[in-house]
């Protein structure tokens, strides 16, 4: 049986690892090699770093963070931000990530996803959806960290990105991000329910017992940022409490 | 270790994980796509991401289809990954009409009672008798095909997704793994290590009985 994943989320600007409240207001959390070295030892199951940066210099920077976090890491890490050609998800996988996450690029132009998966493989490309909350219980996507709306619904976004060849969704609520209040259940309940890949919570965790609803609601891996970066909690605690529910989860990280 | 370890170039496989997981157990590396590199005896990589049909077209432009078989079949040290174990096959559904090195008999199929594919993520390995390549442990899986039966002549470890496929096989020198090793923590590098190691015995006393 397949265990459920948990993620550890980097955002990464410049080198270095930083969190906000629904995508504002970022604060410094770190060196991204450091953390991830650390939760890796204590039993995260893969690694996502989101590249926040907004320049070419920043984007620089971000191939050698990943060239760097694979030097220190033997779990796999999915890597997205500004990606928007096979040539920009080339120079990520050769520096090391394993799989790429597309956002805003694939929104513009969705055969983006086709060519990353006809080149690379569906295991290898990740849709990256934030969603937010909109009128009667509708999932609006949004681009561009959140800074701009689109006509998409999340769940169709999130089955047409299927079609077209993404193995993954990374769902964020914009609503709950950062915000420590438990991920947004409905939104993964609809867009979980329609596809097939698996799916990835993201946005809101606080406890174990959120994550453990997240699994209730169909996600297949859960991520979580700043109650890890912060302190609150840790990998290998979360896990414990996820276990002791019921959720089966990979324990053995230490023991060899 | 004197003598780099070999990694085939099968296509576009993103092989810097592979790379950096044989750093950390202290060994070189080097890239080939040289018939002469896969006929001699050293330890070598099959790795592959992507389709079936593509990396079978790549290695037979690289003329390493026969010396791959024939390197698997005399059971020379090769660590097969992921696509790579599928391509030790005789075909898949993957890209039917596309023949695979037919090194184990039998044919790579899509995961058809599985709740969600592809497969992405930590599974837990169970050797089957015989199997002696790692103990039972938790490996990270990235796929969306499968074998489902274990190949005649093979001591295999399995995992369950919708029912039990390979999740490993071994023969001589050979192991061939459904999961990535190089990205399964220290239980895969300890696998990998043991691989390397026994490569190297292979390397001093000749090929191993199958």
């Amino acid at each position: 049986m397949l265990t459920t994943r948990v993620i550890p989320c980097l955002d990464v600007r410049d080198g270095r690892v930083v969190k906000g409240v629904r995508f504002q207001n970022l604060r410094d959390s770190g060196d991204p090699v450091e953390r991830a070295a650390a939760y890796e030892a204590d039993g995260a199951d893969e690694i996502v770093m989101l590249d926040v940066s907004a320049t070419p210099e920043g984007r620089r920077t971000a191939a050698e963070t990943v060239r760097r976090l694979r030097g220190a890491l033997s779990i796999p890490l999915t890597v997205g931000g500004g990606v928007s050609s096979v040539e920009d998800a080339s120079r990520l996988l050769d520096a090391g990530a394993d799989k790429v996450a597309v956002n805003t690029a694939a929104v513009r132009r969705p055969g983006l996803i086709s060519e990353l998966a006809g080149t690379f493989g569906a295991q290898c490309v990740v849709l990256a959806i934030d969603a937010g909350a909109g009128p009667g219980g509708s999932f609006p996507v949004f681009v561009r960290s959140g800074g701009e709306g689109t006509s998409l619904d999340a769940r169709d976004w999130a089955l047409r990105g299927q079609e077209l060849g993404a193995g993954e969704v990374l769902l964020t609520s914009m609503r709950a991000d950062g915000t420590q209040r438990g991920y947004d259940l409905e939104l993964l309940r609809a867009v979980a329910g329609a596809v097939g890949v698996p799916v990835i919570a993201s946005g809101g965790a606080s406890t174990a017992a959120d994550m453990v609803s997240a699994v209730s609601a169909g996600a297949d891996a859960v991520l979580a940022a700043s109650i890890l970066h912060d302190g609150l909690t840790t990998v290998r605690a979360l896990k414990a409490e996820l276990s002791r529910a019921g959720v089966r989860v990979r324990m053995e990280a230490g023991a060899c | 270790m004197d003598e780099p370890v070999l990694i085939v170039r099968t296509g576009t496989a993103n092989l810097a994980s592979v790379e950096a997981a044989l750093r950390r157990i202290g060994a070189a590396t080097r890239l080939t796509q040289d018939p002469r590199d896969v006929e001699r005896g050293g330890p070598l990589v099959l790795p592959g991401v992507g389709a079936f049909g593509a990396a079978m077209e790549t290695l037979a432009r690289c003329g390493l289809v026969e010396p791959l078989r024939r390197r698997v079949e005399r059971g020379l040290p090769t660590l097969a990954i992921c696509l790579g174990l599928q391509l030790l096959f005789e075909s898949s559904e993957e890209s039917p009409g596309v023949a695979g090195l037919g090194a184990a008999p039998g044919v790579v199929r899509r995961f058809n009672a599985a709740p969600r594919v592809p497969q992405l993520g930590w599974n837990r390995v169970e050797p089957g008798a015989d199997f002696s390549a790692a103990p039972a442990g938790y490996a990270y899986y990235a796929n969306s095909f499968r074998v489902a039966e274990p190949p005649a002549g093979w001591r295999t470890a399995t995992s369950d997704y919708g029912g039990r496929f390979v999740g490993a096989m071994e023969r001589g020198g050979v192991l061939a793994c459904q999961f990535h090793p190089e990205l399964s923590g220290p239980w895969g590098l300890t696998l990998m290590r043991s691989w390397l190691a026994r490569s190297a015995a292979v390397a001093r006393e000749g090929v191993a009985p199958c």
